[in-house]
């Protein structure tokens, strides 16, 4: 029997997921030896063009890690899609925008300017250079992709069957979702999550919980953690409770509170929402300016709650017009 | 034709639904505007519904529940008195004007403070104008792709 095809492309990622597939190891042996790999921009020297002459529904399975940044990261999710059988976000940038959908807590012509202009090592000539989608050259026209407004998840510019969450997923999951591939067994319905739990990080989590109120939050430097206690119990802001488990809790373990990386938990569709439910019963306050000083402490809502998916949050982006 | 805004409130089974039950059968005259949903407790309005609202167009959303001391479910209120400020706070990062959520007490026997709520924020809101949010356009483009935005 034919191997299966398999395909790896990055598009709005900064590489932490192919790492991530790399952290397999050996297994990786495995991989490049169960599977026919076809495209693989980053580690094999494959072009556009190669997967463009592929015949539709070519590919079995395409591994699709990066956000939906800028034109060329939906044309080629476009492509893929077509030339697959089976497409998977992978990570948490394909899978709600990630890191690079902060982008959504401004506009791109804020970060235009801020980079080619106002940054304070930013020589500007002329008020400033800005990248143009054209160029004339002598040689011809230059045209390189439009970066968007918005920053997107794959799954809302292209249909997805499967999603694989983390920043990066752990390697071991990654073997778990290949192995399980390998083996033969018929796939999970589509729109499933792969490679992590059915619950929350904190049901992981190892430190112990004792249903403590709180009147002070922290921010991770400001305080020496108990090693063994609930960080969110000591006052700092965990995302345990609205992020889904499979990473093995591997933030609070290290001391770190979790940031929400594998996304939020079954049948919770905001992340921010989620965390303020869970905030809201942790604060021991009942007068509203007492409730409202500890609210305060809370720097940056939206960047904590949402760290890596605003890009598919509820609201998924902010907007610039009403208050500003 | 002038701008009339679309209201969603989450009311409450035990004191509020019932006050707003009361200003009908008493004929207590409230501004039409007002989509009731009906939920077991103020504590029952998940965050995620009043940020659904907003996504599917609403321009206010005000929250409505027993007075303190005498939710049905002793405690329910006392969550939602620290949710509606830490939502308000989060909706006005969002850039939506904190004026567009509102939690009032409302008890089975006030009909008329209903009313006057229903009034009031209908007033308030026709002031703010339309919410217009950069999600609406983002899912109308799209509207088959807002299916996937939630996994279950
Ligand atoms: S999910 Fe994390 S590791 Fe993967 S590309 Fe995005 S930022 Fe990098
Ligand atoms: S809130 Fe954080 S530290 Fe506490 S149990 Fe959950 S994951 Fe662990
Ligand atoms: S603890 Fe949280 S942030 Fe850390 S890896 Fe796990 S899910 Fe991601
Ligand atoms: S039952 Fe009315 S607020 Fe809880």
């Amino acid at each position: 029997m034919a191997k299966p095809r398999l395909a790896l492309y990055w598009a709005a990622s900064c590489g932490g997921c192919e790492i991530a597939v790399l952290d397999v190891q050996e297994k990786i042996l495995d991989i490049a030896n169960a599977f026919d790999i076809v495209f693989w921009p980053v580690a094999m020297d494959f072009k556009y063009d190669d997967v463009r002459r592929m015949d539709d529904k070519s590919i079995d399975i395409c591994l699709f890690n990066g956000a939906i940044r800028n034109s060329e990261n939906n044309e080629i999710a476009e492509l893929l899609r077509k030339k697959s059988k089976v497409l998977v976000a992978f990570g948490s940038c394909s899978m709600e925008g990630g890191i690079p959908g902060l982008a959504n807590l401004t506009t791109k012509d804020d970060i235009l300017k801020f980079v080619y202009k106002d940054s304070p090592s930013t020589v500007s000539t002329n008020g400033g250079t800005y990248p143009q989608t054209h160029t004339k050259m002598p040689e011809g026209e230059i045209e390189i992709p439009e970066m968007w407004d918005t920053v997107k998840s794959l799954d809302q510019v292209v249909d997805v069957e499967y999603y694989i969450p983390g920043c990066p997923p752990q390697p071991e999951q990654i073997w778990n979702v290949v192995s399980y591939i390998l083996s033969g067994q018929p796939l999970p319905p589509s729109g499933a999550i792969l490679g992590a739990g059915e619950k929350s990080c904190c049901d992981e989590c190892t430190r112990t919980k004792s249903e403590k109120k709180l009147k002070q939050f922290y921010r991770p430097f400001e305080i020496q953690a108990k090693p063994d206690e609930c960080l969110l119990e000591q006052g700092i802001v965990c995302m345990g409770p609205a992020t889904r488990d499979g990473c093995g809790a591997l933030c609070p373990k290290a001391g770190m509170p979790c940031r929400g990386c594998y996304g939020p938990p079954p049948n919770v569709s905001d992340q921010g929402a989620k965390m303020i439910s869970a905030l809201s019963s942790v604060i021991d306050a009942h007068e509203a300016d007492e409730i409202d000083r500890i609210l305060n402490q809370i720097a940056d809502p939206i960047g904590t709650f949402y760290r890596f998916s605003l890009a598919h949050s509820l609201l998924r982006r902010v907007d610039k017009h009403e208050t500003h | 034709m002038a701008f009339e805004p679309k209201i969603v409130g989450f009311l409450c089974n035990w004191c509020s639904y019932t006050g707003a039950d009361l200003a009908g059968v008493s004929r207590i005259k409230s501004a039409p505007n007002m989509r009731i949903i009906r939920t077991m407790c103020s504590g029952r309005v998940d965050p995620a519904f009043i940020l659904k609202a907003f996504q599917l167009g609403a321009d206010g959303v005000v929250v409505m529940g027993c007075h303190l001391g005498d939710c049905h479910y002793q405690e329910g209120n006392y969550k939602t008195i620290r949710r509606i400020p830490f939502l308000k706070k989060l909706i006005e990062q969002f850039g939506i004007d904190p004026r567009r959520l509102r939690l009032e007490w409302v008890s089975a026997s006030e009909g008329d403070r209903f009313a006057e709520v229903v009034n009031e924020f209908t007033q308030e809101m026709r002031t703010l104008g339309p919410l217009k949010l950069p999600v609406h356009e983002l899912m109308g483009k799209n509207g088959e792709r807002a299916k996937h935005a939630v996994h279950e």
